[in-house]
């Protein structure tokens, strides 16, 4: 699909304004790196990044910044966002940034990213366990957690359990502590989850890393193959890990690679 | 060709003089808007970009610090954010509907910034001469700004021209003007109200910039009268509680034919803005959609309070007074000659540009040489709704052009032979536009985006 420039939703429907949860930190000295934006997935706020990686990147010379979609977090409420709103936030504080930025998504906020690259041109993006949605998603879900997903069908919240999100390395008081914090995405983009039209292709043409977790019990490996291949790469894996790579024990596995990515050349 | 080639070294000779060559490398001429875009675009698509500027700042028009900006104080756009924005780099969410003209400016040097583009360009340089070059490249001759310091001669591969069109003021020609005591001037060195103050003032022009200052004029002038030379349609800033531009898109997207699209359009406008006749104004002579749109909430109201007298075109200046098309007689002390601006390429051979005796270039697209394929202009346009984003894909189409050209020569030279070469000159109007000096770029920005959206997926992916 090539890119589509007569956009009369944006023009003549923009989305409303709302106000943004961004935490950020940045490294002591400018180095020339290119700005980090962390977008969380379904449920959780800018402070899923804030835990680890946000310093972590900011110690290793990179402006880290995470944002919280409206609804969640920090983030003025948006009971009736789209994904079209979701990615309208990313783009939002991106271009907000003093330089082009790289985007990383994790989970669904993968999918908000997708959308996101078509509005902003990122300098490159990542997306790390991303749930792009589909019936096959609602499939691995209604198996794996029917539970906490069909209430969701119906329009309630999505669940998700904390040994889908950790893996059994995070103390359970811990894992307990942040499925506790967890809030929910708008139910229409709940569904849109499951049935929405694909992403038109990027803008300025951003070099795209996948990684994930074999272990991931929200997203199987194949789908993680899936989404590489669409931007014709493999996905960089770390078995052993939960979906929540930036919560896991071994959090920092993940995000080195990341910015290892960068520094070799991604962005240069 | 009169260059000869020295091949022991990188430099060359044109008339005795050196030509640095800058190999695969794009000049762009003009840092405002269109240049900004194109540099960006540019450079995304892979290409060195070397850009000139004879200001000192990025922002061209928009920058007010420039002698040659045409902003005002209280300017502000007329389009709103969507419409306003380069369609990758949107507006703060917390900025108004339609922004202060020093917004935009905020916003240019944000874009800058953002894309690291200030590298890029040469300030207080300007363009003395372009001229075509061995193998399609293009030699472009620059000096400081003011003139003092020699000429220096680069060669580039391609120009891209976005020298803008709203710096040269057009000054229309009236019997007697010499002979008037008060005093003229163009709205180009109108700058603020305090100018108008406590002035018996005519106002010169029905477009945009003619009716604000004669807004400004009914609320700081002793009087103001406002001359046009025809009936307008003057939309409305906002139209059921949103902006008028996004409510005619709203309308546009239901993909109407154009006759139900007018009456459509005439009906919200009866129903919000109502009969002008009733004002003293004169009847529209032409449908909406037909001349560049009037964005103006306040000048009917105005009219309503007193504050402007609506009067017709201007006959002849006598020594103290204006006698007008109807024969009255009226004695202001300032005249506003908000008659516009030309579009000017002085660096340019007129012939490079197809422009003939009616002065008008003759470009596909309004942006492609059909002789040159090396050679493109951004931002020739006028539009009915705001022009970044239309330019942003005009530029994208120039880098997808000239990355076309490198990649695969043939397609391209197949493309180009039959896609612009030969292309006839269209308007990019379903409605039928009325022909005045100011309308010959005018495009409908739906009808314009369609054609360019082909071009585009001719090409294919970048």
């Amino acid at each position: 699909m090539s890119t589509r420039i007569i956009r009369f939703r944006d023009w003549a429907r923009p989305v409303p304004p709302a106000r943004r949860e961004v935490l950020s930190a940045t490294p002591e000295s400018d180095e020339g790196k290119p700005p980090v934006l962390f977008v969380p997935g379904f449920g959780h706020g800018a402070w899923a990044f804030a835990e680890y990686w946000l310093e972590h990147a900011a110690s290793r010379g990179f402006p880290a910044h995470a944002v919280s979609l409206r609804g969640h977090g920090g983030s003025g409420p948006g009971p009736k966002a789209t994904l079209r709103a979701y990615s309208h936030d990313v783009v939002q504080v991106a271009a907000s940034l003093p330089r082009q930025a790289v985007l990383v998504g994790q989970g669904a906020g993968a999918l908000v990213v997708e959308r996101a690259l078509a509005r902003y041109p990122a300098r490159a993006a990542v997306l790390a366990a991303p749930v792009l949605g589909g019936w096959a998603t609602l499939a691995t879900a209604l198996r794996r957690n029917p539970a906490g997903t069909l209430p969701a069908v119906f329009g309630g919240r999505l669940r998700m359990g904390r040994r889908q999100l950790f893996s059994r390395e995070v103390p359970e008081a811990t894992a307990k502590a942040y499925t506790a914090r967890l809030g929910r995405a708008s139910t229409r983009a709940q569904w849109q989850l499951i049935a929405h039209r694909a992403a038109e292709p990027p803008v300025g043409d951003p070099p795209v890393l996948v990684v994930g977790s074999p272990d991931d019990r929200v997203v199987p490996a194949s789908a993680l193959t899936k989404a590489a291949r669409r931007y014709g790469g493999a996905p960089l894996l770390f078995p052993g890990m939960g979906h929540d790579l930036m919560l896991d024990a071994r959090w920092r596995e993940p995000v080195d690679a990341i910015l290892d990515w960068l520094d070799k050349g991604a962005t240069m | 060709m009169p260059t000869s080639t020295d091949h022991d070294s990188a430099t060359l000779w044109r008339d005795g003089r050196p030509v640095y060559d800058r190999g695969e490398t794009v000049c762009v001429i003009g840092a405002g808007v269109s240049g900004l875009v194109a540099i960006k675009n540019l450079k995304e698509h892979g290409f060195g970009v070397d850009c000139y500027e004879r200001e000192t700042g990025v922002g061209g028009a928009w920058n007010w610090r420039h002698d040659r900006s045409p902003v005002y104080a209280s300017a502000h756009l007329i389009s709103s954010k969507p419409f306003t924005q380069f369609p990758d780099f949107p507006m703060p969410d917390d900025w108004p509907d339609y922004p202060h003209h020093s917004q935009v400016l905020a916003y240019l040097e944000r874009y800058a910034d953002h894309f690291d583009l200030r590298p890029h360009i040469w300030f207080g340089t300007e363009v003395v001469k372009v001229e075509p070059a061995d193998n399609q490249k293009w030699d472009v001759t620059t000096r400081s700004t003011g003139g003092y310091g020699g000429e220096r001669t680069h060669r580039y591969a391609a120009v891209v021209v976005a020298n803008g069109h709203n710096w040269a003021p057009s000054m229309p020609e009236y019997e007697g003007i010499d002979g008037f005591r008060g005093k003229i001037m163009h709205s180009s060195a109108y700058q603020d109200p305090a100018q108008l103050r406590g002035k018996r003032v005519l106002v010169v022009g029905g477009g945009n910039t003619g009716c604000d200052i004669a807004v400004e004029a009914a609320q700081q002038a002793a009087r103001c009268w406002h001359s046009t030379r025809r009936g307008y349609w003057y939309a409305p800033k906002y139209v059921l509680g949103r902006p008028a531009d996004q409510v005619n898109d709203a309308i546009l997207a239901l993909r109407l034919p154009l006759r139900l699209r007018q009456w459509l359009l005439h009906w919200t406008l009866r129903l919000t803005v109502g009969d002008l006749t009733r004002f003293g104004l004169r009847k529209p002579d032409h449908k909406i959609y037909e001349t560049h749109p009037i964005v103006n909430s306040q000048l009917v109201y105005h009219v309503g309070h007193g504050g402007i007298s609506p009067v017709p075109d201007v006959k002849r200046f006598r020594q103290y007074s204006v006698e007008l098309a109807d024969g009255t007689e009226i004695e202001p002390d300032l005249v506003v000659l908000a008659t516009g601006y030309q579009p000017r390429f002085e660096f340019l051979a007129p012939e490079l540009l197809g422009i003939g005796a009616d002065g008008r270039p003759k470009l596909h697209l309004h942006a492609f040489s059909r002789q040159h394929p090396t050679l493109s202009v951004v931002g020739l346009l006028e539009s009915d709704s705001g022009l970044p984003t239309l330019i942003h894909w005009q530029s994208v189409a120039v880098a997808r052009w000239l990355r076309l050209r490198e990649a695969a020569p043939q397609k391209a030279g197949e493309f180009w032979s039959s896609q612009v070469a030969k292309a006839p000159d269209r308007r990019w109007m379903s409605a039928n536009v009325k022909d005045t000096p100011r309308h010959w770029f005018e495009i409908a920005h739906v009808d314009y985006l369609r054609a360019l959206q082909k071009t585009l997926h001719e090409m294919g992916p970048a």
